[in-house]
């Protein structure tokens, strides 16, 4: 047996590696009759291992996803409440929502980040087939347009009125009303365009169901901020329908790939995320329109789609470790 | 230069893993666990960030074949040296954000270790779990092709180490036809269950590394119909700005009424 000395990386040491591997095995014998197929283990993949990586976005991700949906959505409201002429403070507070959430949203993707003081790395490229660059780009852009849409309107409120405050103003709410809408949305876009099992195949299903939660997070914290108005209570009712509406579809479409969505940790959160935004937040609307029950609905609706973001990470994880599903999903299609 | 490639025999490895041997050498890879898995000789499991090269031990049942044993429940042992499949169609190419992983002039996918900032979104972009991040460094890696090797005119050191040629490497349209030739001449010899992996009619199209192996690739953990993620970006997409576009909608309608 060759002797191995301090390892070395050069041509002499991989020949003494090849050596030491021919010394140590003899080869092969030939081949004599055909070999049936099949695995000892009695599994079709290689002893149940996982086939693919499972996600490694910790905490930081799940809640920026709730985070810059709140903001996309808020920044939209706000464009929209003044376009049909509602009360200018509902604008303001749903334009400083916008940007304080804005602002979180970038420290959280920087934590996430292997190497955070790597982050302007980013900004090297514009990719447009790739959801991630998109969305940094998009989250940029929205906290420009949302800055100058605030400081437009708080110039406004403090009677500097001019025609350039007033086109900053509309200019900013409205590119921030069309970049909010696209962060909202491109997350579930993010998770779609995936190799994961369980993200890929709801890749039609997961940006509505990210939007929806946007919907209803977005006029819930406004309604927690006092704006308990009918608008808000509408924007609620409509959302919590379509996450109900969401909930029953995903809980019916029981195929093999979405397992993580009906067994175990991840469809436990799942389920009472779905019912907490669904079923739930709209129970509490219907049931009585008190300021309280308001109130409960958007705790309730906000609870729920937060922690729908993380059983969807939950899922994924789950999904990535089962191999069998991920080849039926295959020989499938 | 030529664009390049790794033909990988899975009749032909012996499971000497020297491969993986000299790829963590030369790479200068860290040690990622000392792990007695119990799965037959794999104490490595699987590729990761800190394994480029992973040999497979497929334990199967075997009623007749060429390693003749007079035991009750004869088996058939396979082996197979795994590593990065540079997909024509990369999936972790297309989504990295900081266009850190690029093609290059051998036609192969590399991770430029300067610019990735670790998010993580190339791993799960990879239809084959290929590329991972290393918790203690932050970034993504995986298998270079060994590009600095090929550079320097050199072939890469797992297939220079290799004992039997189980790792061939060299121009792609010839491997290509020597992986074909292989699979007839074992189809000769009585292995019916030979065949070439490298999936080129799906959206991956095709790699640049591909195996000759035995049975099912799914007792390989290589999937039977990998798709490239970028395939699922236009229904993504179109869904998402319609949703948009909805929500929208129903935001004008409620400040509307």
């Amino acid at each position: 047996m060759t002797s191995f000395g301090k390892p070395k990386p050069s041509e002499e040491r991989l020949d003494q590696i090849r050596r030491a591997a021919t010394d140590a095995v003899p080869p092969p014998a030939p081949a004599r009759q055909p070999a049936p197929q099949g695995q000892i283990s009695g599994r079709q993949s290689y002893y149940g291992l996982p086939v693919l990586k499972a996600p490694v976005w910790t905490w930081e991700i799940p809640l920026y996803f709730f985070l810059g949906g709140i903001a996309g959505v808020s920044a939209c409201l706000a464009f929209v409440a003044h376009l049909f002429g509602s009360d200018p403070a509902l604008t303001r507070a749903a334009l400083w929502i916008a940007l304080i959430g804005a602002a979180t949203c970038p420290i959280l993707l920087i934590a996430d980040l292997g190497r955070p003081a790597r982050f302007l790395a980013m900004l090297r490229v514009a990719k447009i087939q790739s959801p991630m660059s998109v969305g940094v780009w998009t989250l940029l852009i929205f906290s420009g347009c949302t800055f100058f849409a605030l400081l437009g309107n708080e110039l406004s409120r403090r009677g500097l009125v001019s025609p350039f405050v007033i086109g900053i103003s509309w200019a900013g709410e409205f590119t921030g009303a069309l970049t909010g809408l696209i962060l909202a949305a491109y997350t579930g876009v993010l998770m779609g365009a995936t190799a994961n099992p369980v993200w890929s195949h709801n890749r039609r299903a997961l940006p509505p169901h990210f939007l929806a939660a946007a919907l209803g997070g977005a006029p819930a914290v406004l309604e927690l901020i006092g704006f308990l108005i009918p608008p808000t209570q509408i924007l609620g009712l409509t959302a919590s329908t379509v996450e109900t509406l969401l909930g029953v579809h995903f809980e019916l479409s029981r195929v093999p790939v979405n397992a993580p969505l009906h067994r175990g940790k991840s469809a436990w959160a799942f389920r009472m995320a779905g019912v907490l935004a669904g079923p739930g937040a709209l129970f509490l609307r219907l049931v009585e329109n008190s300021a309280s029950a308001r109130r409960a609905a958007a705790i309730c609706f906000l609870a729920g789609s937060l922690l729908s973001r993380y059983a969807w990470i939950w899922a994924g994880v789950a999904s990535a470790r089962d191999p069998e599903a991920l080849f039926q999903m295959q020989r499938k299609a | 230069m030529s664009v390049t490639a790794f033909l990988t025999d899975a009749t032909l490895c012996i499971g000497c893993k020297a491969c993986e041997v000299a790829c963590k050498e030369w790479n200068e890879i860290p040690a990622d666990g000392l792990v007695w898995s119990g799965l037959s000789y794999d104490n490595t499991q699987s590729l990761g960030a800190s394994t480029w090269r992973h040999v497979l031990f497929l334990e199967q049942p075997l009623a007749a074949g060429p390693q003749r044993t007079d035991t009750k429940d004869p088996l058939r042992w396979v082996f197979l040296s795994d590593v990065c499949k540079h997909c024509a169609n990369a999936g972790c190419l297309e989504a990295c954000p900081t266009g850190s992983i690029v093609r290059t002039e051998v036609g192969s996918v590399f991770v430029q270790k300067d610019v990735c900032n670790g998010c993580g979104y190339c791993v799960v972009t990879c239809p084959f779990g290929v590329i991972d991040r290393r918790p203690e460094d932050g970034r993504a890696f995986k298998c270079t092709f060994c590009y600095d090797r090929q550079k320097a005119g050199l072939i890469p050191a797992c297939a220079k180490a290799c004992p039997t040629q189980s790792i061939q490497f060299g121009n792609l349209e010839e491997l290509e036809e020597r992986g074909k030739n292989r699979v007839r001449e074992l189809h000769e010899r009585g292995y019916q269950d030979a065949n070439l992996y490298d999936p080129q009619d799906t959206t991956v199209g095709g790699l640049h590394a591909f195996f000759v192996i035995l049975g099912a690739p799914e007792n390989y953990n290589l999937p039977p119909a990998p798709e490239a993620p970028a395939a699922y970006l236009k229904s993504a997409w179109t869904s998402a700005l319609l949703s948009a576009a909805v929500v929208f909608g129903i935001a004008c309608l409620a400040f509307a009424f």
